[in-house]
């Protein structure tokens, strides 16, 4: 990675030492350095070079400022499935090929009052639905260290625009998993806050109580910065919480002394490489070094969450996704009558992996099958949230886990459906359970990184933070050798 | 609970799409193979659990009904795909054969 962190490029834009053409025009030879086009890494969806350089021109009246802006002069890059005005929204799908969103998410306008640039979209599995970034209209993206792998997903394109030291920071968004696994998968750390800590208005819906927008980072420093910018109560989203919003980057400061990390079994299993155990046990020890203190605990209905997740996911996605039909915006089809061009819309427009969700999520809402699917994966759901509840109450700060069960495999390597659903093993409980979770790298195995995720409480950022500073810094060069 | 071809082509005109043969037949063993792993959730004494509605302590907040939430940057024309004096136009019902046709 070469690029500057936010901090610095922050304080070089603010003394004029470094202007924001620059950062943008660097950022620009980056994407040709490292071949991010469509016949390379194929990372970005859309990137339009000349808007970025007279955006940046526009951005002088922030430098006049006595206290400069939080995020000012730093490409930020955005996933295609969160609204900008001046790029396409395509969600990594044919169905909204060249589609113009009307209004801008709340995130993209925080980022943008904040200083930063926002860096062009970047590519994903259609409808954030997939954990390989394989499943998009527009090809996969690959993995910008080892480029015969996945970058994971669904958030592939903006891990690899921050691995590949494009920009510092880029948005994700996390229904089970998407953006602490790509982030694990390419060496760089991602966070997905607590449900309700950051507004969804503007992230295009595939399940409503499990979406939330999330961000990456080169850096812990990086991620905790972009965090800070975007979190917050938004009148356009009524799930968004009217909690202050803590300098989450004041958690370096503070030290992890005395408190408890969790270290769930279930996590654990004997079937996990052990080489991927060897880097977590490497990491429970320098947090024991930093003061922490480690607990064996258990959180006994995490192997539900994976048949809980893909019950409740396709679900909701089959409501949201209803929306697509050829009548408000993206593709039409024509066929015969209104009913036959919804449905050569839909069938013309979808790709495999949503087409499979949808039926999925339609058969376990259909008379008959609800209460056997639905509403008895949601009554297991209440037992995985009631885990962590339990393990928080009984006086643990955070848990520590492995965020995947393996590193970035090979593009192609895995085309069954529910093999390509266990890379969420150790991700999707966070997301059922609504809590904050983040990845940051600990490691490498034969060269691929490795991620180790800490779990928190409900709006426990702040203390998840501190312990990944600690851990950044106590690991130092180990996390990435 | 096996997914049938006729289950398949039921849930795929609920859901608005149209299948092939092929792709039909197909999701009959993609859905019965995903479904197995599905049935671990029977098994689980769920008895006097309630089910999850909302996530964390915020319950499920609605915004009042009040206008829209922002004005847009840019007018129907540009993103739907026919329209006619600010309406959407859709194709005719087959039951309304005299209407005009979009």
């Amino acid at each position: 990675m070469s690029t500057s962190s936010i901090s610095d490029l922050r304080a070089h834009t603010h003394t004029g030492t470094v202007g924001v053409h620059d950062t943008v025009a660097g950022a620009l030879e980056r994407v040709k350095a490292v071949k991010a086009g469509r016949d390379g890494l194929n990372i970005f969806v859309s990137l339009d070079e000349k808007h970025l350089r007279t955006h940046a021109d526009a951005c002088g009246p922030l430098l006049s400022h006595a206290e400069p802006s939080s995020l000012l002069g730093v490409p930020v890059a955005i996933k295609d499935n969160i609204a900008t005005l001046h790029h396409p929204t395509t969600c990594g799908s044919r169905i909204l090929e060249g589609y113009r969103s009307p209004y801008e998410a709340t995130v993209v306008r925080r980022l943008r009052e904040a200083g930063a640039v926002p860096f062009g979209k970047t590519n994903m599995d259609e409808f954030a639905m997939g954990s390989s970034t394989e499943h998009s209209a527009y090809g996969p993206t690959r993995n910008p260290l080892a480029p015969d792998r996945v970058p994971g997903g669904s958030s592939g394109g903006s891990a690899a625009a921050v691995a590949a030291g494009i920009v510092p920071a880029a948005l994700g968004s996390e229904t089970g998993g998407s953006v602490r696994q790509p982030a694990a998968f390419c060496g760089i750390v991602g966070v997905k806050p607590t449900y309700g800590r950051v507004s969804r208005f503007g992230l295009v819906a595939f399940a409503s109580s499990l979406d939330q927008v999330g961000v990456f980072g080169a850096t812990v420093d990086d991620a905790a910065r972009t965090m800070h910018v975007i979190a917050g109560r938004d009148p356009l989203d009524s799930t968004s919480a009217d909690l202050p919003v803590p300098e989450y980057h004041r958690a370096s400061e503070r030290s992890i002394r005395g408190l408890v990390v969790g270290r769930p079994k279930e996590y654990f299993p004997e079937s996990l490489d052990p080489r991927i155990r060897a880097r977590c046990d490497a990491s429970f020890e320098k947090l024991r070094e930093n003061g922490a203190e480690i607990r064996d605990v258990s959180l006994p209905h995490t192997e539900l969450a994976i048949p809980v997740y893909y019950i409740v996911a396709p679900a909701e996605a089959s409501s949201n996704l209803a929306r697509f039909d050829g009548v408000r915006y993206g593709l039409r089809v024509q066929g015969d009558g209104l009913r036959g061009m919804y449905e050569a819309t839909r069938s013309g427009g979808f790709g495999a992996e949503v087409t499979r969700r949808i039926m999925i999520g339609t058969y376990v809402l259909s008379a008959g099958y609800y209460d056997a699917y639905y509403r008895k994966a949601q009554q297991v759901r209440t037992l995985i949230t009631g885990d962590f509840a339990k393990v928080f109450a009984s006086g643990v700060d955070v848990l520590f886990t492995p965020t995947t069960p393996t590193p970035a495999f090979p593009i192609g390597a895995i085309s069954d459906p529910y093999e390509m659903y266990l890379s969420d093993i150790f991700t999707a409980t966070a997301n059922l359970a609504g809590v904050p979770a983040m990845s940051q790298p600990i490691g490498r195995v034969d060269g691929l990184p490795i991620g180790g995720q800490f779990i928190a409480p409900h709006f426990g950022e702040d203390t998840m933070f501190s312990f990944a500073y600690a851990l950044e810094r106590a690991l130092g060069a180990e996390a990435w050798s | 609970m096996a997914v049938t071809i006729d289950d398949v082509r039921h849930v795929a005109a609920l859901a608005r799409l149209g299948l092939s043969d092929e792709r039909a037949a197909a999701l009959v063993q993609e859905m019965n193979t995903i479904l197995a792993h599905m049935d671990a959730l029977s098994a689980v004494d769920t008895a006097g659990v309630d089910a999850v509605a909302g996530v964390g302590a915020g319950g499920l907040p609605v915004r009042s009904d009040k206008g829209p939430p922002i004005p847009l940057a840019r007018g129907l024309d540009a993103f739907a795909p026919s329209t006619r004096d600010g309406f959407l136009l859709v194709p005719r019902l087959s039951t309304h054969d005299t209407a005009e046709d979009a």
